[in-house]
Protein backbone atom coordinates (compact mmCIF):
# COMPACT_ATOMS: atom_id res chain seq x y z
CA UNK A 1 0.00 0.00 0.00
CA UNK A 2 1.49 3.34 -1.14
CA UNK A 3 1.36 5.39 2.02
CA UNK A 4 2.30 8.62 0.42
CA UNK A 5 -1.32 7.91 -1.76
CA UNK A 6 -3.93 11.10 -2.09
CA UNK A 7 -6.89 10.73 0.73
CA UNK A 8 -9.67 12.68 0.27
CA UNK A 9 -11.61 13.17 3.37
CA UNK A 10 -15.60 14.25 3.05
CA UNK A 11 -17.62 15.05 6.53
CA UNK A 12 -19.92 17.84 7.64
CA UNK A 13 -18.14 17.53 11.00
CA UNK A 14 -14.65 19.29 11.03
CA UNK A 15 -13.91 17.64 14.42
CA UNK A 16 -14.83 13.67 12.62
CA UNK A 17 -12.50 14.72 9.44
CA UNK A 18 -10.17 15.82 12.21
CA UNK A 19 -10.32 12.59 13.93
CA UNK A 20 -9.92 10.43 10.51
CA UNK A 21 -6.91 12.83 9.67
CA UNK A 22 -5.33 12.06 12.98
CA UNK A 23 -6.14 8.07 12.47
CA UNK A 24 -4.82 8.01 9.01
CA UNK A 25 -1.68 10.15 9.91
CA UNK A 26 -0.84 7.33 13.01
CA UNK A 27 -1.20 4.77 10.21
CA UNK A 28 1.65 6.69 8.37
CA UNK A 29 -0.72 8.80 5.64
CA UNK A 30 -0.44 12.25 5.66
CA UNK A 31 -1.49 13.21 2.21
CA UNK A 32 -4.73 14.19 3.00
CA UNK A 33 -7.66 17.16 1.86
CA UNK A 34 -10.52 17.92 3.33
CA UNK A 35 -14.28 18.80 2.33
CA UNK A 36 -17.13 19.04 3.87
CA UNK A 37 -19.95 17.42 1.75
CA UNK A 38 -20.16 15.89 -1.83
CA UNK A 39 -21.21 19.31 -3.20
CA UNK A 40 -17.95 20.40 -2.84
CA UNK A 41 -16.09 17.03 -2.41
CA UNK A 42 -17.35 16.39 -6.05
CA UNK A 43 -15.04 19.32 -8.26
CA UNK A 44 -11.91 18.22 -5.88
CA UNK A 45 -11.97 14.44 -6.83
CA UNK A 46 -12.91 15.61 -10.52
CA UNK A 47 -9.97 18.35 -10.95
CA UNK A 48 -7.32 16.17 -9.22
CA UNK A 49 -6.17 12.79 -8.83
CA UNK A 50 -7.41 11.60 -5.41
CA UNK A 51 -6.44 7.59 -4.98
CA UNK A 52 -8.67 6.83 -2.06
CA UNK A 53 -12.19 8.57 -0.55
CA UNK A 54 -12.96 8.53 2.84
CA UNK A 55 -17.35 9.55 3.20
CA UNK A 56 -19.69 10.06 5.88
CA UNK A 57 -23.35 9.69 4.35
CA UNK A 58 -25.57 12.37 5.91
CA UNK A 59 -24.48 15.75 4.77
CA UNK A 60 -26.54 18.75 3.60
CA UNK A 61 -25.71 19.46 0.12
CA UNK A 62 -24.92 16.48 -1.78
CA UNK A 63 -24.99 13.27 0.61
CA UNK A 64 -22.51 10.84 0.77
CA UNK A 65 -24.49 8.11 -0.94
CA UNK A 66 -25.40 10.15 -3.85
CA UNK A 67 -21.40 11.49 -3.99
CA UNK A 68 -20.42 7.38 -4.32
CA UNK A 69 -22.97 7.13 -7.14
CA UNK A 70 -21.81 10.11 -9.09
CA UNK A 71 -18.14 9.01 -8.54
CA UNK A 72 -19.19 5.63 -10.01
CA UNK A 73 -20.64 6.58 -12.65
CA UNK A 74 -18.13 9.42 -13.78
CA UNK A 75 -15.45 7.80 -16.43
CA UNK A 76 -12.45 9.44 -14.42
CA UNK A 77 -13.13 8.44 -10.95
CA UNK A 78 -15.16 4.85 -11.44
CA UNK A 79 -12.84 3.09 -10.22
CA UNK A 80 -11.52 5.04 -7.22
CA UNK A 81 -11.74 3.46 -3.68
CA UNK A 82 -14.29 4.35 -1.89
CA UNK A 83 -14.57 3.81 2.10
CA UNK A 84 -17.72 5.02 3.71
CA UNK A 85 -16.97 6.11 7.57
CA UNK A 86 -20.99 6.67 8.59
CA UNK A 87 -23.45 6.57 11.54
CA UNK A 88 -25.94 5.44 9.02
CA UNK A 89 -26.82 1.61 10.44
CA UNK A 90 -30.04 0.45 8.73
CA UNK A 91 -29.41 -2.74 6.85
CA UNK A 92 -31.45 -1.36 4.03
CA UNK A 93 -28.49 1.82 3.77
CA UNK A 94 -25.83 -0.50 4.01
CA UNK A 95 -27.09 -3.13 1.13
CA UNK A 96 -27.96 0.59 -1.36
CA UNK A 97 -24.20 1.60 -0.74
CA UNK A 98 -23.03 -2.13 -1.06
CA UNK A 99 -25.11 -1.82 -4.88
CA UNK A 100 -23.66 1.34 -5.58
CA UNK A 101 -20.45 -0.11 -5.15
CA UNK A 102 -18.76 0.74 -2.39
CA UNK A 103 -15.74 -0.68 -1.10
CA UNK A 104 -16.41 -1.06 2.64
CA UNK A 105 -18.66 0.48 5.33
CA UNK A 106 -17.08 1.15 8.72
CA UNK A 107 -20.03 2.55 11.09
CA UNK A 108 -19.78 5.45 13.75
CA UNK A 109 -18.54 4.91 16.80
CA UNK A 110 -15.67 3.09 15.22
CA UNK A 111 -12.47 2.31 16.81
CA UNK A 112 -8.68 3.01 14.89
CA UNK A 113 -8.62 -1.06 14.40
CA UNK A 114 -11.35 -1.10 12.59
CA UNK A 115 -10.72 1.93 9.59
CA UNK A 116 -7.07 0.66 9.56
CA UNK A 117 -8.49 -3.38 8.90
CA UNK A 118 -11.38 -2.18 6.20
CA UNK A 119 -8.10 0.60 4.88
CA UNK A 120 -5.70 -2.74 4.98
CA UNK A 121 -8.77 -4.89 3.38
CA UNK A 122 -9.75 -2.49 0.46
CA UNK A 123 -5.88 -2.44 -0.79
CA UNK A 124 -5.40 -5.73 -0.74
CA UNK A 125 -8.42 -6.14 -3.41
CA UNK A 126 -6.85 -3.25 -5.40
CA UNK A 127 -3.59 -3.94 -5.21
CA UNK A 128 -4.18 -7.87 -5.76
CA UNK B 1 -77.02 20.02 31.57
CA UNK B 2 -75.31 16.89 31.47
CA UNK B 3 -75.22 14.98 28.99
CA UNK B 4 -77.20 12.44 30.33
CA UNK B 5 -79.79 14.83 30.97
CA UNK B 6 -79.79 16.22 27.86
CA UNK B 7 -80.19 12.38 26.70
CA UNK B 8 -83.24 11.98 28.90
CA UNK B 9 -84.70 15.12 27.68
CA UNK B 10 -84.62 14.02 24.08
CA UNK B 11 -86.19 10.43 25.32
CA UNK B 12 -89.07 12.48 26.58
CA UNK B 13 -89.56 14.67 23.78
CA UNK B 14 -89.45 11.38 21.62
CA UNK B 15 -92.14 9.32 24.21
CA UNK B 16 -94.34 12.58 23.84
CA UNK B 17 -94.03 12.79 19.92
CA UNK B 18 -94.53 9.18 19.48
CA UNK B 19 -98.41 9.84 21.67
CA UNK B 20 -98.82 12.53 20.39
CA UNK B 21 -98.73 10.88 16.80
CA UNK B 22 -100.66 7.68 17.84
CA UNK B 23 -103.56 9.66 18.91
CA UNK B 24 -103.65 11.73 15.84
CA UNK B 25 -102.78 15.31 17.51
CA UNK B 26 -100.90 16.73 14.10
CA UNK B 27 -100.38 20.09 15.59
CA UNK B 28 -98.98 19.37 19.19
CA UNK B 29 -96.85 16.46 17.32
CA UNK B 30 -95.24 19.59 14.92
CA UNK B 31 -94.44 21.78 17.83
CA UNK B 32 -92.67 18.80 19.86
CA UNK B 33 -90.65 18.53 16.65
CA UNK B 34 -89.81 21.90 16.55
CA UNK B 35 -88.82 21.94 20.41
CA UNK B 36 -86.55 18.64 19.83
CA UNK B 37 -84.81 21.18 16.98
CA UNK B 38 -84.09 23.80 19.37
CA UNK B 39 -83.04 21.39 22.14
CA UNK B 40 -80.51 19.98 19.37
CA UNK B 41 -79.16 23.52 18.48
CA UNK B 42 -79.10 24.40 21.98
CA UNK B 43 -76.51 21.60 22.62
CA UNK B 44 -74.47 22.08 19.31
CA UNK B 45 -74.30 25.44 20.05
CA UNK B 46 -73.06 24.90 23.36
CA UNK B 47 -70.70 21.87 22.90
CA UNK B 48 -69.54 24.08 19.87
CA UNK B 49 -68.65 27.14 22.13
CA UNK B 50 -67.05 25.23 24.80
CA UNK B 51 -64.51 23.43 22.41
CA UNK B 52 -63.86 27.20 20.31
CA UNK B 53 -62.56 28.25 23.77
CA UNK B 54 -60.63 25.20 24.46
CA UNK B 55 -59.41 25.35 21.05
CA UNK B 56 -58.70 28.98 21.44
CA UNK B 57 -56.53 28.70 24.43
CA UNK B 58 -54.47 25.61 22.79
CA UNK B 59 -53.31 27.82 19.85
CA UNK B 60 -52.59 30.97 22.30
CA UNK B 61 -49.95 27.88 24.21
CA UNK B 62 -49.05 27.10 20.65
CA UNK B 63 -47.92 30.38 20.19
CA UNK B 64 -48.42 31.05 16.93
CA UNK B 65 -49.48 34.11 16.12
CA UNK B 66 -46.67 36.54 16.74
CA UNK B 67 -48.93 40.00 17.34
CA UNK B 68 -49.86 39.18 20.80
CA UNK B 69 -47.54 39.73 23.67
CA UNK B 70 -47.62 36.51 25.11
CA UNK B 71 -47.49 34.91 22.12
CA UNK B 72 -44.38 36.28 21.02
CA UNK B 73 -42.84 35.40 24.37
CA UNK B 74 -43.61 31.64 23.41
CA UNK B 75 -42.48 31.92 20.15
CA UNK B 76 -39.15 33.24 21.58
CA UNK B 77 -39.08 30.39 23.92
CA UNK B 78 -38.71 28.36 20.67
CA UNK B 79 -36.28 30.60 18.81
CA UNK B 80 -34.71 30.13 22.21
CA UNK B 81 -34.56 26.40 22.05
CA UNK B 82 -32.86 26.87 18.34
CA UNK B 83 -29.82 29.22 19.82
CA UNK B 84 -29.89 26.87 22.78
CA UNK B 85 -29.46 23.75 21.06
CA UNK B 86 -26.98 25.66 18.58
CA UNK B 87 -25.07 26.44 21.80
CA UNK B 88 -24.40 22.79 22.33
CA UNK B 89 -23.11 22.38 19.47
CA UNK B 90 -20.67 25.31 19.78
CA UNK B 91 -19.42 23.86 23.08
CA UNK B 92 -19.30 19.84 21.77
CA UNK B 93 -17.10 21.01 18.76
CA UNK B 94 -15.01 23.72 21.09
CA UNK B 95 -14.30 20.97 23.18
CA UNK B 96 -13.68 18.19 21.42
CA UNK B 97 -11.16 20.82 19.13
CA UNK B 98 -9.40 21.60 22.59
CA UNK B 99 -9.19 17.79 23.33
CA UNK B 100 -7.80 17.22 19.80
CA UNK B 101 -4.92 20.37 20.09
CA UNK B 102 -3.60 18.91 23.34
CA UNK B 103 -3.24 15.30 22.14
CA UNK B 104 -1.85 16.55 18.71
CA UNK B 105 0.35 18.74 21.10
CA UNK B 106 1.46 15.54 23.32
CA UNK B 107 2.00 12.65 21.10
CA UNK B 108 5.10 14.18 19.73
CA UNK B 109 6.15 14.63 23.19
CA UNK B 110 5.27 11.55 24.49
CA UNK B 111 6.87 9.69 21.30
CA UNK B 112 10.21 12.08 21.39
CA UNK B 113 10.74 10.71 24.95
CA UNK B 114 10.19 6.96 24.54
CA UNK B 115 12.61 7.36 21.78
CA UNK B 116 15.58 8.91 23.53
CA UNK B 117 14.93 6.52 26.32
CA UNK B 118 15.28 3.27 23.72
CA UNK B 119 18.40 5.04 22.93
CA UNK B 120 19.52 5.18 26.49
CA UNK B 121 18.53 1.75 26.92
CA UNK B 122 21.07 0.12 24.36
CA UNK B 123 23.79 1.85 25.97
CA UNK B 124 22.94 1.59 29.01
CA UNK B 125 22.86 -2.54 28.29
CA UNK B 126 26.23 -2.51 27.23
CA UNK B 127 27.54 -0.64 30.28
CA UNK B 128 25.59 -3.31 32.50
CA UNK B 129 27.27 -6.00 30.34
CA UNK B 130 30.59 -4.07 30.59
CA UNK B 131 31.19 -3.69 26.97
CA UNK B 132 31.82 0.52 27.78
CA UNK B 133 34.73 1.99 27.89
CA UNK B 134 35.23 4.78 30.47
CA UNK B 135 35.06 7.80 27.89
CA UNK B 136 31.91 5.85 26.20
CA UNK B 137 30.68 5.85 30.15
CA UNK B 138 31.56 9.42 30.83
CA UNK B 139 29.62 11.02 27.69
CA UNK B 140 26.48 8.45 28.12
CA UNK B 141 26.04 9.81 31.68
CA UNK B 142 26.33 13.52 30.71
CA UNK B 143 23.33 11.96 27.94
CA UNK B 144 21.63 10.53 31.32
CA UNK B 145 21.61 13.51 33.19
CA UNK B 146 20.13 15.97 30.40
CA UNK B 147 17.48 12.69 29.63
CA UNK B 148 16.05 13.70 33.03
CA UNK B 149 16.30 16.82 32.92
CA UNK B 150 13.81 16.94 30.03
CA UNK B 151 11.96 14.06 30.92
CA UNK B 152 10.91 16.40 34.24
CA UNK B 153 10.16 19.24 32.20
CA UNK B 154 8.41 17.15 29.46
CA UNK B 155 5.98 15.65 31.99
CA UNK B 156 5.59 18.68 33.09
CA UNK B 157 3.91 19.88 29.72
CA UNK B 158 2.11 16.49 29.40
CA UNK B 159 0.67 16.40 32.93
CA UNK B 160 -0.45 20.02 32.02
CA UNK B 161 -2.01 19.01 28.45
CA UNK B 162 -4.00 15.69 30.02
CA UNK B 163 -5.24 18.57 32.67
CA UNK B 164 -6.55 20.69 30.44
CA UNK B 165 -7.67 17.69 28.10
CA UNK B 166 -9.57 16.99 31.66
CA UNK B 167 -10.93 20.60 31.90
CA UNK B 168 -12.16 20.81 28.04
CA UNK B 169 -14.89 18.04 29.30
CA UNK B 170 -16.95 20.62 31.22
CA UNK B 171 -18.95 21.17 28.84
CA UNK B 172 -20.85 18.19 30.31
CA UNK B 173 -22.52 19.98 32.44
CA UNK B 174 -23.55 23.11 30.52
CA UNK B 175 -24.64 21.09 27.62
CA UNK B 176 -26.58 18.79 29.83
CA UNK B 177 -28.60 21.77 31.35
CA UNK B 178 -29.44 23.01 27.91
CA UNK B 179 -30.67 19.93 26.15
CA UNK B 180 -32.99 19.08 29.91
CA UNK B 181 -34.63 22.49 29.04
CA UNK B 182 -35.06 22.00 25.57
CA UNK B 183 -36.70 18.38 26.29
CA UNK B 184 -39.10 20.09 28.71
CA UNK B 185 -40.03 22.28 25.92
CA UNK B 186 -40.92 19.62 23.52
CA UNK B 187 -42.71 17.75 26.29
CA UNK B 188 -45.21 20.81 26.61
CA UNK B 189 -45.18 21.45 23.10
CA UNK B 190 -46.53 17.69 22.40
CA UNK B 191 -48.88 17.65 25.12
CA UNK B 192 -50.60 21.22 23.82
CA UNK B 193 -50.11 19.04 20.25
CA UNK B 194 -52.40 16.37 21.72
CA UNK B 195 -54.65 18.53 23.06
CA UNK B 196 -55.38 20.40 19.80
CA UNK B 197 -55.90 16.71 17.57
CA UNK B 198 -58.66 15.34 20.57
CA UNK B 199 -60.41 18.53 20.10
CA UNK B 200 -60.27 18.95 16.95
CA UNK B 201 -61.78 15.33 17.07
CA UNK B 202 -64.74 16.10 19.64
CA UNK B 203 -65.57 19.17 17.05
CA UNK B 204 -66.33 16.82 14.31
CA UNK B 205 -68.23 14.08 16.76
CA UNK B 206 -70.41 16.74 17.92
CA UNK B 207 -70.98 18.17 14.26
CA UNK B 208 -71.68 14.68 12.92
CA UNK B 209 -68.61 14.98 10.31
CA UNK B 210 -67.52 11.83 9.06
CA UNK B 211 -63.66 12.14 7.56
CA UNK B 212 -63.55 9.14 4.98
CA UNK B 213 -60.00 7.90 5.29
CA UNK B 214 -59.27 7.96 9.19
CA UNK B 215 -57.05 5.15 9.48
CA UNK B 216 -53.32 5.33 8.99
CA UNK B 217 -52.09 4.57 6.07
CA UNK B 218 -50.18 1.21 7.35
CA UNK B 219 -48.64 0.44 4.25
CA UNK B 220 -46.78 3.76 3.76
CA UNK B 221 -46.22 3.74 7.44
CA UNK B 222 -44.85 0.18 7.18
CA UNK B 223 -42.28 1.09 4.27
CA UNK B 224 -38.86 0.55 5.42
CA UNK B 225 -37.34 4.70 5.09
CA UNK B 226 -33.55 4.38 3.80
CA UNK B 227 -33.07 7.98 4.00
CA UNK B 228 -30.69 9.46 6.57
CA UNK B 229 -31.43 8.77 10.31
CA UNK B 230 -27.99 9.50 12.14
CA UNK B 231 -26.96 7.75 15.19
CA UNK B 232 -29.76 5.33 15.99
CA UNK B 233 -31.27 5.04 19.74
CA UNK B 234 -31.18 1.81 21.36
CA UNK B 235 -30.61 -0.52 18.19
CA UNK B 236 -31.06 -3.72 19.82
CA UNK B 237 -34.77 -2.78 19.95
CA UNK B 238 -34.89 -2.92 16.22
CA UNK B 239 -34.71 -5.26 13.55
CA UNK B 240 -33.81 -3.16 10.77
CA UNK B 241 -30.36 -2.02 11.78
CA UNK B 242 -27.01 -3.51 12.48
CA UNK B 243 -25.78 -3.60 15.76
CA UNK B 244 -21.71 -2.53 15.30
CA UNK B 245 -19.33 -3.37 13.11
CA UNK B 246 -19.71 -7.20 12.96
CA UNK B 247 -22.80 -7.15 11.65
CA UNK B 248 -22.06 -4.65 9.24
CA UNK B 249 -18.68 -7.10 8.25
CA UNK B 250 -21.21 -10.07 8.36
CA UNK B 251 -24.19 -8.10 6.34
CA UNK B 252 -21.23 -7.64 3.73
CA UNK B 253 -19.73 -10.88 3.60
CA UNK B 254 -23.50 -11.98 3.09
CA UNK B 255 -23.41 -9.61 -0.28
CA UNK B 256 -20.23 -11.28 -1.37
CA UNK B 257 -18.37 -8.43 -0.23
Amino acid sequence: MNKNMKILIVDDFSTMRRIIKNLLRDLGFTNTQEADDGTSALPLLKSSDFDFLITDWNMPGMTGIDLLKEVRADAKLQSLPVLMVTAEAKREQIIEAAQAGVNGYVVKPFTAQALQEKIEKIFERVDA
Amino acid sequence: MTEQGQQEQLVEYAKTLLEQLESGEANEAMQTIAQLHQKRDQVLFHEVGRLTRSLHESIKNFAIDTTNSQMREEMSRMQDASQRLNYVIEKTESAANKTMDMVESTMPISAQLANEAKALKLEWDRLIRREMRPEEFRELSKKVGVFLTTATEESATINANLSGIMLAQDFQDLTGQVIKRVIELVQEVEVELVNLVAMAGSIDEITGVKHDDLTPNTEKANAPDIGPEGPIMEPEKRNDVVSGQDDVDALLSSLGF
